[in-house]
């Protein structure tokens, strides 16, 4: 099976989206039961900025990681291309 | 509505094909505390729990299909190289006869995954005390099959799953105690 051959680059920017995303997603669930933590909403929105720039620095060499317009397509459509995550 | 993002959660290396250890962790993917479990019972109890904690149960039944897919990564990954033979001798022939090496929803012994595994009593007390009983067992079965891999790629995957359980348990008690301060007044039940 051919597969689109991913650059060293992507790899490192992945794990940083990965990181960036944990964070996000730590600071979700601890604002469901403490929403009137002042210092972590501002955490959570900072993060928040920081993952458009990393998904769009993923996104230069894996193509789109999301849908329904929370991605810009390549051309020919890239959305359905291979590798999916299970296979890299 | 859900929105699917091209990337797993947290990183899944395998060290090598194992099929073995496959076997063992079909049991978080279909198994009675597994992650499909999970996810089906939060989001499914969410409609009808207090505001409150509507919220936190509609993000913690999202991260288990998150989860869900690390699962199956692991396995895909654990028998894609895998001969028939090798799969018979790892326990799994009875799984290849039927699904090929296809992932289905089944436990470690091949029981097929059922809806009697999760509740919903429409008490908010008693979804969330099921709800942290569920994750303390998720965290033990992680422990068990940690207990029997010798894969270290695989293990620090298990050892981040393990982690997400008991933080997930401490917001569910955390939860408990928001609906019991209603309840001292009187606003709730």
């Amino acid at each position: 099976m051919a597969q689109k051959q991913l650059p060293k680059e992507f790899y490192k920017s992945m794990e940083e989206l990965q990181a960036v995303d944990f964070v996000i997603l730590e600071l979700t669930l601890y604002l469901d039961t403490h929403p009137n933590d002042e210092q972590a909403i501002q955490q959570f929105n900072h993060m928040t900025q920081v993952k458009q720039h990393l998904m769009y620095q993923v996104e230069q060499y894996y193509g789109p990681l999301q849908q329904f317009g929370n991605s810009y397509s390549g051309s020919p459509w890239n959305w359905k291309d291979a590798p999916w995550p299970w296979q890299i | 509505m859900w929105i699917y993002e091209k990337k797993l959660q947290y990183p899944v290396k395998v060290s090598q094909c194992n099929p073995m250890l496959a076997k063992f962790l079909i049991e978080q993917y279909g198994g009675a505390d597994g992650e499909l479990a999970a996810a089906l019972r939060y989001l499914n109890q969410r409609y009808t729990l207090p505001d409150k904690v509507i919220g936190l149960l509609t993000d913690i039944g999202t991260e288990e299909f998150a989860h869900l897919e690390m699962i199956a990564t692991m396995i895909y990954k654990l028998t894609k190289d895998a001969t028939p033979e090798q799969l018979k001798e790892a326990g799994i022939g009875d799984h290849y006869a039927s699904h090929d090496k296809a992932l289905f929803y089944h436990d470690a012994s091949g029981v097929p995954w059922s809806a009697s595994y999760i509740q919903a009593k429409g008490d908010p007390i008693a979804d969330l005390y099921e709800d942290i009983a569920a994750e303390e067992k998720a965290r033990a079965t992680y422990q068990w099959i940690i207990d029997m891999s010798d894969d270290p790629d695989i293990n620090d995957s298990l050892a981040f799953l393990r982690e997400r359980e008991i933080v997930h348990a401490q917001r569910f008690k955390e939860a408990v105690e928001m609906l019991k301060e209603d309840q001292g007044k009187q606003k709730y039940f």
